[in-house]
């Protein structure tokens, strides 16, 4: 028999209200498994708000706080000086937002919480859209997927604008630590979480969440997916430690990222070009990712 | 106890300090910024041990007050006008969440145009959110009404936020002689907030969950209950607070020579103190006029007011704020409670004061004046310039 | 489980603590693993991968599937190396 390779202890309960197949339930499953049972948890209007159930149950052996869509830093920042005031010294303070919550309307409030230094973990789960309303573009759609309000059609190849790097913005702000994560390597996700939980101050991981009925393809395929996203060096696994980039994941020779968009019904509009632009922009931004690494 | 001669801004930080709040948030705005500048020198010189978590915006401040206050901390903000406007959605989720936090707002008109002064538009615009909403007319009544507030917002029975206001400059800049409770008296009137809050570290629990139509207005009506209880509760607190310090500022509706009165007005905040000098004058000259100070406007005293309204032929109602489309906000309220009043009082609405004007002893008499020679019900903009009258539109 | 009917059933904070587990989602799926032990090699992966904790490990080491909650999305066939996991249709 295997040993487990990630801890056995769920926070996690079943009964709850994600999509089949959701990776947004494995970051928050994995996330609890790497803190544990002190997690003072927040989470704003998105997918989770609706996972986690209706009244009067909920999915989670944590507490949980929810809070405006725009405010889960500052909503962080409260549950950090309560506790602080209120003696309770072990909490571990979690943020756990989308990438709409996070990157639009959401980012006031995580700039305001990284530059005061709340003490906490804020995890963006990235299902790159405006799921939880049904697939509505955000600042952190990738460039040419169809989304609702982004359509394929003759004035319109899906969103016209790049990613939003929030990585990038977070880094502009010197967390104590920062990290990409995908729930297709569970172990590398556990890891940082647990390297997250060793630090103080502000912290951020980026989660990769694929979402099948939001990106199109069936729910089977989502930890297959996530893998791909990372092997094609689409989404890196990396960590920025007080400073230090550290590259967590790579392989010999990359797989092509035609084979990642292709598996997506958003993406089926591309032509051979955009597929290629696509290419060179992953691969420019790898190659910064290893100068970054390099200079460490 | 102690006296000093501070600002109602640096009464409502005393009183924050007094209470010993865990957790302050706020963001500046004139004219509220000088009690949170005061609150950052109690914390910073250690005589409040409070987290102040400094945010980015008014609506991160409430929001940090409403987590905070989950975990079981007691919390304070203060804002003004377009702050309190941006804090909007909050303000319903700090009552929908019983979180009894306690926020000072300075009356401040609203953009555009931009204008820093007086005006009660900021929260009067907020009275369908469920906080509790105080009005006083001098720093000492600030002071005690914030200590107060702490104390009806814990309250089992209660468990809302509530909103301590001050008239902008009139009586956030303005120095008065205030006495000052001592420690030991505070904490005797004030205990030590429970650490049971909404949600606990280590246990199971969701604050904020999604409901359907089969009980979403259930949970309604717990707030709407709670609001209601205040009333009976505040009665018992304020009556508490006499007896530690020998000050009662009247209840929800404190009457001034109203017995005999032919015409009674109704303000709120300072203009108070100013009408009630003017009723001297016009008793003096024969005329028999009372006041009625609208002190909580939430929950609004319809009780107290329905019982004036049986006993005057005539109410006029300074409203220091207009309702677009209807008429002033108290006024209007004011004529839903006396409704049923067997002698149907004549009712006048006066929207006065409006961004900072100056209400002036003269002024208020000649409101009164007003009043007891209206032989109809009628919304005027007292003091409006202009050349041309225009066809009024209520109720024609 | 509380039953929540009237205002008298309400918390006076809104606060939801029961958990999830009364909520059987298993009506969701069209599909259902059917895991072959003779090919299992116990290597724990489709219990890491299910979104909806509805694999547990049995004392023997064994995955056991919860019927009562399983949603049917078919990660734990698609990521079974030893291919010991089949998705079955429900009748």
């Amino acid at each position: 028999m295997a040993r487990l390779t990630i801890p056995a202890e769920e926070y996690l309960r079943a009964g709850h209200s994600a999509c089949p197949g959701c990776a947004a339930t494995l970051v928050m499953r994995y996330l609890l498994k790497g803190l544990g049972p002190r997690v003072l948890l927040t989470v704003p209007a998105s997918c989770w708000t609706v996972i986690a159930t209706p009244f009067p149950t909920t999915a989670l052996d944590v507490p949980m706080v929810d809070c405006a869509f725009e405010a889960t830093g500052a909503s962080m920042s409260g549950l950090r000086a309560a506790a602080d005031a209120l003696g309770l010294a072990d909490a571990i303070v979690v943020g756990f937002a989308g990438d709409g919550g996070t990157s639009d309307i959401g980012l006031q409030a995580l700039s305001g919480m990284l530059e005061r230094r709340t003490d906490g973990i804020y995890v963006m789960y990235d299902n790159e859209a405006y799921m939880n309303t049904g697939i509505q573009r955000s600042g952190s759609t990738p460039q040419a997927a169809w989304t609702t309000t982004t359509p394929v059609a003759a004035g319109s190849r899906g969103k016209a604008e790049p990613k939003k790097d929030i990585m990038g913005i977070v880094d502009a702000h010197r967390p104590a630590y920062a990290a990409t994560v995908n729930v297709a390597f569970p172990e590398d996700f556990v890891k940082k979480v647990e390297t997250a939980r060793e630090r103080s101050g502000p912290r951020f991981l980026h989660a990769l969440s694929p979402c099948p009925p939001g990106w199109r393809f069936p729910p089977e395929k989502t930890i297959a997916l996530g893998r791909l996203a990372t092997d094609t060096n689409l989404f890196p696994l990396y960590e920025v430690d007080e400073g230090r980039c550290r590259i967590t994941r790579k392989l010999g020779r990359a797989r092509p990222v035609q084979e990642y968009l292709e598996a997506q019904g958003r993406f089926s509009h591309l032509t051979p070009e955009e597929t290629r632009s696509i290419q060179a922009d992953v691969d420019a931004r790898w190659a910064r990712l290893l100068a970054r690494e390099a200079q460490s | 106890m102690s006296e000093a001669v501070i600002s109602g801004n640096y009464a409502q930080s005393y009183a924050a300090k007094l209470a010993r709040v865990h957790v302050v948030s706020a963001y500046p705005i004139t004219p509220q910024t000088s009690i949170v500048e005061k609150i950052a020198d109690f914390v910073a010189s250690g005589e409040l041990p409070a987290q102040y978590v400094k945010v980015e915006s008014e609506h991160s401040a409430l929001q940090v007050c409403i987590s905070a206050a989950a975990l079981g901390a007691r919390t304070y903000t203060a804002t003004s006008s377009q702050g309190l406007l941006l804090m909007h959605e909050l303000l319903h989720w700090a009552a929908g969440a019983r979180a009894p936090i306690v926020m000072g707002v300075v009356n401040r008109a609203v953009a555009p145009p931009w204008s820093l002064m007086t005006d009660h538009t900021d929260s009067i615009s907020q009275r369908d959110t469920g906080w509790i909403q105080f009005y006083p007319e001098s720093n000492q009544e600030v002071l005690d009404t914030t200590l107060i507030a702490f104390r009806l917002a814990e309250h089992p029975d209660v468990r809302l936020p509530v909103m301590v206001t001050e008239d902008a400059f009139f009586l956030s800049h303005t120095v008065e002689r205030v006495d000052i409770p001592s420690p030991a008296c505070v904490d005797a009137f004030l205990p030590s907030r429970s650490r049971e809050g909404a949600v606990r570290l280590g246990a199971r629990g969701r604050l904020g969950s999604f409901t359907g139509p089969d009980l979403y207005m259930e949970f309604r009506y717990t707030v709407a209950r709670a609001m209601d209880r205040a009333r009976g509760v505040l009665e018992d607190v304020e009556a508490a607070y006499e007896r530690a310090t020998g000050r009662h500022h009247g209840g929800a509706l404190p009457t001034y020579r109203v017995d005999d009165a032919d015409a009674v007005l109704v303000t709120m905040g300072t203009a108070t103190s100013t009408a009630r000098a003017a009723i001297d004058a016009m008793r003096a000259r024969g005329k028999k006029v009372g006041l009625a100070k609208l002190r909580v406007f939430r929950p609004f005293p319809a009780r107290e007011v329905a019982e004036l309204a049986s006993r005057v032929d005539r109410i006029g109602v300074l409203d220091r704020s207009f309702t677009f489309g209807a008429a002033g906000a108290a006024f209007t309220e004011i004529a839903a409670a006396a409704h049923d009043a067997a002698s149907k009082p004549i009712l006048r609405d006066y929207i006065a004061g409006l961004g900072g004007r100056d209400l002036a002893p003269s002024d208020l008499d000649g409101i009164v004046s007003r009043l007891l020679k209206a032989d109809a019900s009628g919304i005027e903009w007292y003091g409006l310039k202009r050349r041309r009258a225009e066809v009024s539109s209520w109720p024609a | 489980m509380t039953r929540y009917e009237t205002v008298e059933d309400l918390p006076e904070v809104p606060v939801a603590e029961e958990p999830s587990e009364s909520i059987r989602t298993a009506g969701w799926r069209t599909f259902r693993p059917v895991i072959d032990r003779g090919k299992c090699t116990k290597c724990n992966v489709c219990w890491k991968f299910c979104p909806d904790v509805a694999i547990a490990i049995g004392e023997d080491g064994y995955p056991v599937v919860r019927l009562d909650y399983c949603k049917g999305c078919g990660i734990c066939a698609e990521e079974c190396r030893p291919l010991a996991i089949e998705m079955v249709q429900e009748e």
